[in-house]
């Protein structure tokens, strides 16, 4: 079963040889970050970034993500020129944003928007963790508040992928105050009967998952996703205890009764395509019409 | 014994100075009546300087100060007749955070606040005010009650943050912050919050979302305490001070930066010199606030809501980037 994997994750383990390590040339081949075997990168890329030995789930960036579900050519982005400013006047800031955007080609970390999945059209928010650690400052609370608002406008669904570290500290309670203006937008849009998704990916902790992450309809997680609020670390200092391997996982926090489901990567399209027909009216079963 | 903070302790060192001398003159025949006022005046512009020119940094102690009054003082000194309830309903009852229903110059109303305690036993038993999921979740039962009964809703806020603690993420710390952050946001009664103390983090926003927030001079609201700010940022939580001053975290910063709406003046020294004066100072404006909050249709006060919110941030467009 897929929910076994991550338990058998360490089974399967296999130290590449010294030899291997050296001849792993830079960019065409990848490590499992799981079991630490070699892959072409290309071949890992195909797979959508999931181990096809182990299963665990790499990162995938806003774009990746976005390729590998909305339908061809489907999609459009939104607010794209919004970017940070300086808001605490925080040494450094601006310049350290600007070299992130460069590096990354994202303006921000989180790119929202619109497009299709299997012929159903939704709005989206994908969170990047490439992109200082998909952190949430004001322009990515922005950003998430105004598609929420466009697909109440719209009349249709809202799809959010978060991964983030929490609150953008560079702009301090103004983060913390994009919770707050995020979940408001969801209230309103839930009023108006809006269906809302949210599928937590590596990492959705602090602030994020303290907010909108939480928010949905349907709350799904990727399998070995870290999930929580207060840090690991933090938690073994106050409490003056080792905390177990899964603590966090989105196994640990389905467990415990704080998600709808864990899904596959590889299962993600169709998990999110019989969801939206299964909340169209009219909708006609998937299986029966196939 | 007041607990003495470091700025202070030359208003404190002069103050027994001019006590010693007093008592002195009273057991001798010595005159000392011309030094004792000129003592005196420079305690008054000692003070002046001292209290009027707080760093960050020294408001962050205030805020953490010992004696500063707590949720349940500012409760008995402002409302009538309050009960206290319990429980969630769904796990235990959170004695980190008190709520129950009162009257506030003769109108009923519901108070929700953190509440620390006062000596060790009463802290271990309050866990210092942090709360855990079920405290949320009582709050947010409150709240519903409140909406029901169509009475307002009155938040104190004066928490270090949520507590980091296992059982509180196996519990749903998460969940229990959002849904009160989404909730609040429909509530059809008016939500008046009030930081007191430390305004910690998510803890601290669970009870946050309001149409007016005030924030008593010396409070603090942040997204993270000093010290872990300075740990995250410098990988040096010694370096807390200066967080405290690049973080932007006192009520002054907090009205420039649009996130609250009034400035609660303390006594000089802070709210633990004089509670009653304090209370006067917190009525007033709570007064004030609930007049103009009672004066909106339901509609109205949501579309408030959402509007004050929507604006608060820090962006700006870049045309050069292609669209
Ligand atoms: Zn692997």
């Amino acid at each position: 079963m897929l929910k076994d994997f991550f338990g058998k994750r360490k089974k399967y383990a296999s130290i590449p040889s010294e030899q291997a390590k050296t001849d792993v040339p830079e960019g065409l081949m990848q490590k499992c970050k799981g079991c630490h075997k070699i892959y072409y990168r290309k071949e890992m890329k195909k797979n959508v970034n999931v181990c096809p030995n182990c299963n665990y789930h790499h990162t995938l960036t806003a774009w990746e993500r976005i390729d590998s579900l909305f339908d061809e050519n489907s999609f459009q982005e939104w607010d794209k020129q919004l970017i940070t400013s300086n808001p605490l006047d925080f040494p450094d800031y601006e310049e350290k944003m600007k070299k992130d955007r460069e590096k990354t080609g994202l303006n921000e970390g989180v790119v929202t928007g619109e497009g299709t999945i299997e012929g159903h059209r939704v709005a989206f928010a994908v969170m990047d963790s490439t992109f200082r650690m998909g952190s949430m400052g004001s322009v990515v609370g922005e950003k998430i508040a105004r598609a929420i608002e466009n697909a109440k406008d719209e009349s249709i669904p809202f799809i959010i992928f978060t991964a983030s570290g929490g609150a953008r500290m560079q702009e301090g309670v103004l983060s913390l105050m994009q919770m707050t203006k995020t979940s408001i937008a969801i209230k309103r849009f839930s009023k108006a009967g809006g269906l809302m998704v949210s599928v937590m990916t590596h990492p959705t902790t602090g602030g994020v998952s303290a907010s909108f992450a939480s928010l949905g309809d349907y709350n799904f997680a990727e399998p070995g996703a870290l999930i929580g609020f207060a840090g690991r670390r933090i938690i073994e200092q106050t409490i003056r205890e080792k905390l177990p391997d899964d603590f966090q996982t989105a196994e640990f926090q389905l467990k415990h009764g704080q998600l709808d489901k864990v899904v596959h990567r590889h299962q993600l399209k169709h998990v999110l395509s019989t969801l939206l027909q299964l909340h169209q009216k009219g909708g006609k079963s998937l299986e029966t019409n196939s | 014994m007041k607990q003495i903070l470091d700025f202070e302790k030359p208003i404190v060192n002069l103050r027994e100075k001019i006590a010693e001398l007093k008592n002195f003159t009273q057991d001798s025949d010595i005159d000392l009546s011309e030094e004792i006022s000129t003592l005196e005046k420079r305690l008054s512009k000692l003070e002046e300087d001292i209290y009027g020119n707080l760093k960050p940094w020294d408001r962050v102690s205030m805020a953490r100060h010992q004696d500063r009054p707590t949720t349940l003082e500012y409760i008995e000194n402002l409302f009538t007749d309050f009960i206290e309830f319990h429980g969630d309903r769904l796990f235990g009852d959170d004695e980190a955070i008190v709520a129950g229903i009162a009257f506030y110059k003769e109108k009923p109303v519901t108070v929700i606040g953190h509440q620390r305690g006062k000596g060790t036993k009463e802290n271990i038993r309050r866990n210092f005010g942090m709360p855990h999921p079920e405290g949320y979740r009582k709050a947010l039962r409150h709240m519903k009650q409140a909406e029901k009964f169509d009475r307002p809703i009155i938040c104190f806020i004066d928490t270090k943050g949520a507590y980091p603690g296992r059982a509180a993420e196996e519990r749903g710390q998460s969940e229990a912050i959002a849904r009160n952050l989404m909730e609040m946001a429909g509530l059809t009664v008016p939500i008046i919050c009030v930081v007191i103390g430390e305004g910690g983090s998510g803890g601290a926003l669970a009870l946050g979302v309001g149409d007016h927030i005030h924030m008593l001079e010396n409070s603090t609201y942040s997204v993270i305490s000093p010290e872990g700010a300075a740990a995250l940022l410098w990988k040096d939580s010694g370096q807390a001070k200066k967080a405290a001053e690049t973080m932007k975290i006192t009520s002054y910063d907090l009205k420039e930066l649009g996130v609250i709406d009034t400035i609660i003046q303390e006594p000089k020294g802070g709210a633990h010199r004089d509670l009653e004066e304090q209370a006067r100072n917190m009525d007033a404006v709570l007064e004030k606030s609930l007049q103009q909050l009672e004066a909106y249709s339901k509609d109205e006060l949501l579309e408030q809501r959402w509007e004050k919110y929507k604006k608060i941030g820090d962006y700006k467009l870049d045309q050069s980037i292609d669209l």
